[in-house]
């Protein structure tokens, strides 16, 4: 089976003259490298250049709120049940009176936390969401932690803030806005 | 000799010694850099800007490393191996001339180590020597693996300095001088450089110098595949820094000693008139000095192409196998040499200089004849 029609014939003949001196293809393979050496890098330098990573990568987790600013949460478990690498744990607990503003419907996540070292981002939380309530963003990483303390994300670092909210876009008008917006240069 | 002159030559030689020391650092830097550049990658850029003070952080972790040395080896010798190697390195660069003179009063001091009329067998000597440095570290660790690149250094080393001593007596027969300095002198004139005159001696001696270098495509020495490290397996901390040290120092030698031999020295294009015209609008004293300043500057600039190309073939060529290592060495080398020593004698006999290139002519017609005459690459068709 041919795949490309650049696979060459490996022939034994006897080599010529030319070729066992060596010289002509040392200097061909010399000019060879020599044009690598001009060429333009690949190189992304990391940290302080970010390429855009496309409207799929999972990063940092969020939890929803609706269109009126209420948790969409409603603590079923289902993505502690989905996660494999047991990340996420949560309390439950039942909407009073008064609060009918704050969560969506009458049960409520009191206590939501991911551990940030066992996450895999793996997405599959996102996948179970019955209520569309968590959301692994494709802007923003979880940040370099130092301190074991840091590791456990409550819910104070995970609901949406309202007025910075969360939209997904398909198209690459959302360029990848990491930890330094300023740093940021899209390399697409 | 007064004291004036003692001094001036004690800042000479100190220089020299200072820039060989740095130029050797910054050859590493140069060798990631390079490496990384033909490779399509940007190379070392983190240590300060563009990655300028590497060598230092790499120096600094050379010196904190554990220095171990194995319980069976031979301790002095193990110590010794390493000190050699880079004692042999510095010692080459004393006879290389780097520039014309310096002149102030009546005196006039040679820019160069020490003007002696053994020179170019000094520089052999001193190399040979450098042999002691692998062999003698490789067989006091007491490790096979060790002891076998010493000996492939060794007899790598020993094979090719023949064909290297033989394609240099022909540049000797036409100074009939051993003195570096009388055979840059010879080549004032931009066709009178020793490439021009001796185009097949430079290809041999480049290729000798590459393999008494321990470079690739001749570092079987250190050959990873088969020998772990080579010769400096069992060293670490600063005594495998002094090996890797002594390589780039023997690299800028033989890159001022190429540029020396074939390429003119400090000479260049012009260099006369340049000399004159400086002399007349700064006077003969102040002129001339700084004439040997640029000399020394295109000299710097020769020494610094070589070692990019150095790097340019380390990685450009595969290593050889060692048989086609020994092969080359003594069956077309050392051959083409001494025929290349006996034209060159013929040309002399009628004082012309160019005769080498007689060998260079027929060797082009052999190529483009075998080239017309062998057989046809038969296209196979491939197998379904």
């Amino acid at each position: 089976m041919q795949l490309t029609n650049r696979s060459k014939q490996v022939s034994n003949k006897e080599m010529t003259l030319a070729e066992k001196m060596y010289l002509p293809a040392i200097v061909g393979g010399l000019a060879i490298t020599i044009s690598h050496f001009f060429r333009k890098k690949p190189t992304i330098q990391y940290p302080e250049v970010k390429k855009y990573l496309g409207p799929i990568y999972r990063g940092h987790h969020i939890l929803k709120r609706d269109e009126q600013g209420r948790e969409r949460c409603t603590a079923c478990g289902l993505c502690a049940v989905a996660c494999p690498a047991e990340a996420i744990s949560m309390v439950a607990a039942e909407r009073k009176k008064g609060e009918e503003n704050l969560y969506r419907e009458e049960k409520y996540a009191a206590v939501y936390e991911i551990n940030m070292l066992r996450c895999i981002f793996c997405g599959l939380c996102e996948e179970a969401c019955p209520k569309q309530a968590v959301y692994l963003r494709h802007d923003l990483m979880v940040p370099v932690f130092q301190e074991r303390d840091e590791v456990i994300y409550g819910k104070d670092r995970l609901v949406e803030n309202m007025n910075d909210r969360y939209i997904r876009v398909a198209n690459s008008e959302v360029q990848a806005t990491p930890t330094e917006p300023s740093l940021t240069r899209a390399a697409t | 000799m007064d004291l004036t002159v003692l001094l001036v030559k004690g800042i000479i030689i100190l220089v020299i010694f200072g820039i060989t020391l740095l130029i050797a650092t910054y050859s590493t830097y140069a060798e990631r850099k390079v490496a990384a550049f033909l490779q399509d990658r940007l190379g070392p850029n983190r240590a300060g800007p563009w990655g300028l003070l590497q060598p230092i952080a790499d120096a600094g972790k050379m010196f904190f490393k554990e220095d171990f040395i194995p319980s069976q080896a031979s301790k002095w010798l193990f110590i010794l191996g390493p000190c050699l190697a880079m004692l042999t390195a510095l010692m080459s660069s004393a006879v290389i001339p780097f520039g014309d003179s310096i002149r102030f009063d009546n005196y006039s001091i040679p820019v160069q180590g020490i003007e002696i009329n053994i020179g170019v067998l000094y520089i052999f000597g001193v190399v040979s020597l450098g042999v002691y440095g692998i062999m003698v570290g490789g067989w006091a660790s007491n490790n096979k693996f060790s002891l076998l690149g010493a000996i492939r250094a060794a007899s790598q080393n020993i094979s090719y300095e023949i064909a290297l001593g033989l394609s240099m007596i022909a540049i000797l027969m036409m100074t009939g001088s051993l003195s570096v300095r009388a055979i840059v002198d010879q080549q004032a004139s931009f066709f009178e450089w020793n490439i021009f005159t001796q185009p097949l001696g430079f290809v041999i001696f480049l290729t000798c110098a590459f393999a008494e270098c321990n470079r690739t495509p001749f570092d079987l020495p250190e050959c990873e595949t088969e020998l772990v490290g080579g010769y400096h397996t069992e060293y670490s901390s600063m005594k495998l820094g002094f090996y890797l040290f002594a390589e780039y120092i023997n690299m800028f030698v033989s890159s001022a000693f190429v540029s020396a031999l074939y390429f003119g020295g400090f000479h260049y294009p012009f260099m006369n008139e340049v000399g004159s015209a400086l002399e007349r609008s700064m006077g003969a004293i102040t002129g001339h000095n700084i004439a040997t300043a640029i000399g020394f500057v295109v000299f710097f600039g020769k020494i610094f192409f070589f070692i990019f190309f150095f790097m340019w073939v380390r990685w450009t060529l595969p290593r050889f196998r060692y048989d086609q290592l020994m092969n080359l060495g003594w069956k077309t080398l050392i051959p083409l040499s001494i025929l290349n020593v006996v034209i060159t004698g013929a040309g002399l006999l009628y004082n012309f200089k160019y005769a080498t290139w007689a060998i260079v002519i027929v060797m082009v017609l052999m190529v483009i004849v075998s080239g017309a005459r062998a057989p046809k690459r038969e296209a196979i068709p491939q197998q379904v």
